[in-house]
């Protein structure tokens, strides 16, 4: 048996309703983006799971890395003024 | 920080309950344990669909071909989540494959036994869907994040294997004598075999420490097995159909495992059959692919 | 045929439908477990899936229309196969992958402005299915040509193979717009439609799709095949036997 080539990896989102963000629920393999539409529409939709799907290379996303993670989202963590709770405000001032 | 000490907070991880993500640092052996895990998992998917599959052509009634046709379609959707998300551990799909069809991986030995009868399609659904789910929901929680996430998704779409296949069951309990008859046939075929999927007995089970400490498994083998017959005798009862006497027979599941079940080798050559028959177009798909490479947006419309 | 009244046509007209429906879908079920990739599994199994659901609804819309009784079931496991009225091109055997998407590139490019046309029948009951049907059948034209546009514009080997697949194929596309008594009966009632316009929408598609392919249009043959009047080929009584057997070897029981 040779090792055969296998399609390239693409990543699947779905919008599972109108006002809903596209979601990532996972991958495929497909040779080119018409596949993986298609694909994805027969792997991923089979229970009107969406109205919408976008196709991704997998190669092609870009993410953060873990090691990162310390100087990237920890910095955030003591600005607790960006947050409405924060503030106390007397009961009596309504609407606010 | 030096191994040890990625180690032990990789551990208090898990300990508090986290999910581990892709690109997380982890043990090796927690890489291989999954990839095992996962593929073995994703592998039973696949040659689980070729039992069933014998009797799509010949369903005893439309509805009956609709459902089956769906169900097995379902098993290869589930094979497509596990190889994706084993994939995310830095692995390929066509080298799990590979191993898959060169015998060197492992798979679910219930998909090594047959299904002569209209019955055993009934038995699977109930049993072997049913152990199968009882497996896996302790497996949306486990520690690995694409595995937990790819079986909520599985589990969700399995809610009504178990109960498709009670419901050929009802039908033939029912019916006429041979219909009774070919049930209470495949009870005694599946029964044992469907006892086994939970694996070997705790005091064996070479992997199951190591799991639990990791959280990819959350209950032991035994106490999976037992919630199953109690679970199963009164629906057996309801039937009226008598669940086998006797003991599991261990040497008859290693047997399978090491490949001398009855349909081991039918399994294995008709995916080695698929994949071969199938290269041409896969290659075809590729070779278009390459030729009329122009960016996604035109692809698509 | 001609001496049945309008009724008679009517149903057959249905039956016709069904029947070709029920038959490919069984074939594409063959093949669910053994695809060329797991995404192809899933991808034939939908298709099966919707035929069998169209099939399903016209076979019990037939059993109607007949009066006696029969239902899906009934009809589709108790009908010996001179009394199938598929087009042969349906029960054509699934050969390898490039046959098989050949097979349904052909039927799909004919039944989608089939169902189009259907859709505005004078029989609500028929414009209602096939009004469902047209949106499944869009999907499939999609698949299926897609496919045959990759095998043969793919590599030398896979556009060999399909260019064959077509080649053996095409004889069995005739009676596919071939009108006799009962179509002309039918489309005359407003209740079927005029396979000559159907004629015209596929041999569109097909250049455009075979054009892109790299694919040669085969030449037509003077033998036309006409699964639709009950006469078969020796290929449709052997998927019965296996498809009927448990109805036929358990007379009467419940499944």
């Amino acid at each position: 048996m040779t090792e055969s080539r296998d399609w390239p990896l693409y990543e699947v989102f779905i919008r599972a309703r109108g006002g809903l963000d596209h979601k990532h629920v996972g991958s495929l393999h497909a040779v080119d983006a018409r596949m993986a539409i298609e694909h994805a529409r027969d792997l991923y939709t089979r229970r009107q799971e969406g109205i919408s799907i976008w196709v991704v290379r997998s190669e092609e996303i870009v993410a953060s890395d873990p090691a990162d993670a310390d100087a990237f989202f920890e910095p955030a963590r003591d600005k607790v003024y960006r947050h409405p709770t924060f503030y106390d405000i007397p009961d009596e001032v309504k609407t606010l | 920080m030096d191994t040890a000490a990625l180690e032990e907070r990789f551990q208090a991880r898990i300990d508090a309950d986290e999910r581990i993500e892709p690109k997380d640092w982890m043990p090796d052996g927690y890489r291989r344990a999954l990839i095992r895990q996962m593929a073995q998992h994703a592998h039973s998917e696949i040659v689980g669909m070729l039992p069933e599959g014998n009797w799509i052509t010949r369903a005893p009634t439309l509805k009956r071909k609709a459902i089956l046709m769906a169900k097995v379609q379902d098993e290869g959707g589930h094979g497509a989540y596990l190889y994706g998300a084993t994939e995310t551990l830095g692995v390929t799909r066509a080298a799990l494959i590979e191993e898959l069809l060169a015998g060197s991986a492992k798979y679910s030995s219930i998909f090594n036994y047959p299904t002569p009868t209209w019955a055993d399609i009934g038995a699977i659904g109930w049993l072997v869907d049913g152990a199968a789910i009882m497996n896996q929901i302790p497996l949306c929680r486990c520690s690995y994040g694409p595995y937990a996430r790819a079986m909520v998704r599985i589990c969700k779409e399995e809610s009504f294997h178990q109960r498709q296949g009670y419901d050929i069951m009802l039908a033939l309990a029912r019916g006429t004598e041979a219909q009774r008859r070919m049930a209470q046939g495949a009870l005694d075929r599946w029964w044992w075999p469907a006892l086994m999927m939970f694996g070997p007995p705790d005091a064996e089970s070479k992997h199951s420490a190591q799991s639990m400490r990791w959280k990819v498994k959350r209950f032991t083998n035994d106490e999976l097995r037992e919630r199953f017959i109690e679970f199963t005798v009164p629906q057996a009862e309801y039937l009226g159909l008598s669940i086998p006497q006797g003991t599991i027979d261990w040497n008859e599941f290693h047997e399978v495992l090491r490949g001398n079940g009855p349909c081991n080798r039918e399994r294995l050559e008709a995916r080695r059959r698929a994949h071969q028959n199938g290269g041409w177009v896969r290659e075809a798909a590729l070779a278009y692919a390459e030729k009329h490479r122009s960016g996604y947006r035109e692809a698509v419309q | 045929m001609s001496t049945r009244g309008d009724s008679g046509n009517h149903g057959a007209f249905v039956l016709r439908l069904a029947d070709s429906n029920l038959v490919l879908a069984q074939r594409l079920g063959e093949w669910i477990g053994h695809a060329p990739a797991l995404e192809e599994d899933l991808g034939l199994a939908n298709t099966a899936l919707d035929l069998l659901g169209q099939a399903r609804l016209l076979l019990t819309y037939a059993g109607a229309l007949e009066g006696r009784g029969r239902d899906e079931d009934a009809l589709a496991y108790l009908r010996e196969e001179g009394e199938y009225l598929n087009c042969a091109l349906a029960e054509q055997p699934n050969g390898d992958f490039g046959d098989t998407l050949a097979r349904q590139f052909l039927f799909d490019a004919w039944q989608l402005p089939l169902y189009e046309r259907l859709a505005s029948s004078r029989d609500p009951q028929l414009a209602a299915i096939a009004a469902r049907g047209v949106k499944e059948a869009r999907y499939h034209l999609r698949y299926s040509s897609g496919w045959v546009v990759r095998l043969g514009d793919g590599t030398a080997e896979s556009h060999g193979r399909v260019q064959g697949s077509l080649e053996r194929l095409w004889p069995y596309t005739a009676e596919l717009f071939d009108a006799d008594d009962i179509d002309r009966a039918m489309q005359v009632a407003g209740i079927g439609v005029d396979l000559g316009a159907v004629r015209v929408d596929w041999e569109q598609t097909v250049a455009a799709v075979l054009a892109e392919a790299t694919l040669a249009r085969p030449g037509d043959r003077p033998w036309h095949w006409y699964g639709k009047r009950g006469e078969h080929g020796e290929h449709l009584g052997h998927m019965l036997a296996q498809m009927q057997a448990l109805q036929r070897a358990h007379p009467g029981a419940r499944w």
